[in-house]
């Protein structure tokens, strides 16, 4: 019986020095986050999450003291966290800058990839290349049938990213030009939309480069095909930076050093055209937080 | 003698165990009362920041359709209008509790009444089991299973509340099953004795005697079953289209407080309007809770059996 009491104190006591641990170690990660340089955290983007666990898994096997954890949680989310100084590295698919609520100016900019999108449909559409209006047109609910635009006689089922989603600025940045979206089904994952447009006749979404199968119909844009080259020359004008910010007043120097491997000719002409990113070097053009494109 | 006396007067082993205890018990009991408050505390204070802060209006929130928090409408007012996912949600909530009870019922009674031992043998671990998968490998079948099959049958795209409700159902049945065996079991078998003396059939006593006097429970299994239903994020998201528009029937894409909730809130910044927004949906969802909760209490005092 004393035995038993004892293991169930002794069992309460350990829960609670857990409990008082875990609050114990987030209130004094905050105040030691100087000195304890090694431990970095990297939050944000679904879209830029691969790569970068990629990269810090394989950076940890070179520098044994480098301690990275990358999470996803959305761009708005990387954003925030890094801007609030909870994290050292927020991912990004925009800009700070189109982010609301962001001050820019208080954050460092690292672009360390390239996104290419494209618009994907059920192969039952029937269409394989679409001009930018009526690109647009089925994206503001102007077409509702493929027949409108030379497709077979199906109505149309317009499936969009969430609101706010980095994917979605950048596709209605490129195609929409400030016109309002129509209403219409809104997914939060690469992964289930591609899904439901391979698997729901006369479906319509945009994806990243690197989630187009062989299930999806790729559309080109006015016969540019949604291939890497014509994104590096802006042939192709859907494409976005992935962005790796970091905060301008605390630099961290493992998160740098970080950065700065993932910007290394090795990291970029292996892991970023491995894993369906466009490597930045490779860019002939760039852009800027208003989407003005101008020659590199 | 000095020495024994202080033995005597000292507080025993045991009883400093007891105290120590005892301050144990309290101490979690404070952490545990002081996490409800913190929760209840940021979510109505972030809830309320849509209103207070940013000063959008409370009746466009709960009458207006049109939800694009992110922009302003032709007045230069905020799009918050929080109806669609509302009803959205109450509807797959009802439809699911009204579909999932007469079959949750039914195994119940059979498990209770008819044939209490092989009954429970089978049906206790499949229950059980349903209650352990993920909600997520629920809306990946729904995904690849059920809307398909609803594309098939009645058209559109599959998506919608019809397709919330089926996934629903699964998952809210093993929930209303297992307090609906509880509370029938918890009804005297001096009551279905009596009954049976009367002279009545066994049918007659189920019906009449033992689902009588365990209505109080069966309510709460469903009032239950519909928090559950309510609250559900995951697996409602994937099968239910995610379009913040009024619903125009059962199989057109939708999307629930819930589903609006999780596909949004990464991609929003703390303290602004969109995110601000969205925590006030949040707090409906609270506040909605805290009514089924309210619902149970009542039916429960109102229920009890007097012997």
């Amino acid at each position: 019986m004393k035995k038993k009491s004892l293991v169930s104190v002794a069992i309460a006591f350990s829960a609670l020095g857990v409990i008082l641990a875990g609050c114990g170690s987030s209130a004094s990660k905050s105040s030691s986050s100087q000195s304890a340089n090694a431990k970095v955290t990297a939050v944000g983007s679904t879209a830029l999450q691969p790569l970068v666990e990629q990269a810090a898994s394989n950076y940890q096997k070179a520098n044994k003291g480098a301690n990275i954890t990358v999470q996803g949680g959305g761009s708005g989310t990387g954003l925030s966290q890094v801007a609030t100084g909870a994290v050292a590295i927020g991912n990004s698919d925009i800009f700070a800058e189109q982010q609301a609520g962001i001050k820019a100016n208080k954050l460092v900019d690292h672009q360390v990839a390239v996104v290419g999108m494209a618009p994907v449909v059920n192969k039952s559409a029937g269409v394989s290349n679409l001009s930018m209006s009526q690109l647009k047109g089925i994206f503001t609910g102007k077409f509702t049938n493929w027949k409108q635009v030379g497709g077979k006689n199906e109505k149309i089922t317009v499936v969009n990213r969430a609101q706010g989603s980095g994917t979605r600025a950048t596709f209605e940045g490129a195609v929409l030009e400030g016109a309002k979206a129509v209403k219409s089904q809104e997914q939060d994952s690469n992964g289930t939309v591609q899904k439901i447009v391979s698997s729901t006749p006369g479906t319509i979404s945009y994806l990243a480069f690197s989630y187009i199968n062989k299930k999806l119909e790729p559309v080109s844009i006015d016969h540019v095909k949604p291939v890497d080259k014509n994104v590096t020359n802006n042939k192709w004008k859907i494409w976005s930076y992935e962005h790796m910010y970091t905060p301008k007043a605390k630099t961290n120097k493992t998160a740098n050093k970080f950065i700065k491997y993932v910007l290394s000719d090795k990291v970029q002409k292996g892991l970023v055209q491995k894993l369906g990113y466009i490597s930045i070097h490779d860019m002939k053009v760039q852009k800027n937080a208003k989407n003005v494109v101008t020659e590199k | 003698m000095d020495e024994i006396k202080e033995k005597l007067t000292r507080s025993s082993k045991a009883t400093r165990q007891d105290y120590f205890g005892k301050a144990i018990s309290y101490v979690c009991i404070a952490l545990v009362g002081l996490l409800v408050i913190s929760i209840l505390y940021f979510i109505a204070t972030r809830g309320i920041a849509t209103f207070t802060v940013n000063h959008a209006s409370i009746t466009d929130f709960l009458t207006k359709t049109n939800w694009n928090p992110g922009m302003l409408d032709s007045k230069g007012k905020p799009e918050i209008g929080a109806l669609p996912m509302i009803v959205t949600s109450f509807s797959v909530t009802i439809l699911a509790a009204l579909v999932a009870t007469p079959f949750a019922l039914a195994v119940a009674i059979f498990m209770t009444e008819i044939a209490p031992q092989r009954g429970s043998r089978f049906l206790q671990p499949v229950i059980e089991l349903l209650v352990g998968i993920p909600s997520v490998v629920y809306g990946f079948i729904g995904l690849t299973v059920v809307v398909p099959a609803i594309r098939h049958v009645a058209g559109g795209t599959g998506f919608g509340i019809l397709a919330g409700t089926v996934v629903l159902f699964v998952m809210v049945l093993p929930t209303i099953t297992s307090l609906c065996v509880d509370s029938i079991k918890a009804v005297p078998l001096y009551f279905r004795s009596a009954s049976l003396a009367l002279g009545a059939t066994r049918w007659q006593t189920t019906y009449k005697v033992v689902l009588r006097a365990a209505t109080p429970g069966i309510l709460t299994a469903i009032i239950f079953g519909m928090a559950r239903a309510f609250g559900e994020a995951l697996a409602v998201q994937m099968v239910i289209g995610n379009a913040a528009i009024m619903p125009k029937g059962l199989i057109s894409p939708a999307s629930t407080l819930t589903s609006q909730l999780t596909s949004e809130i990464g991609n929003t910044t703390l303290g602004t309007l969109p995110n601000n927004a969205l925590w006030s949906l949040a707090l409906v969802l609270l506040f909605m809770s805290l009514v089924f909760n309210i619902i149970v209490r009542f039916i429960g005092k109102r229920g009890q059996m007097k012997k």
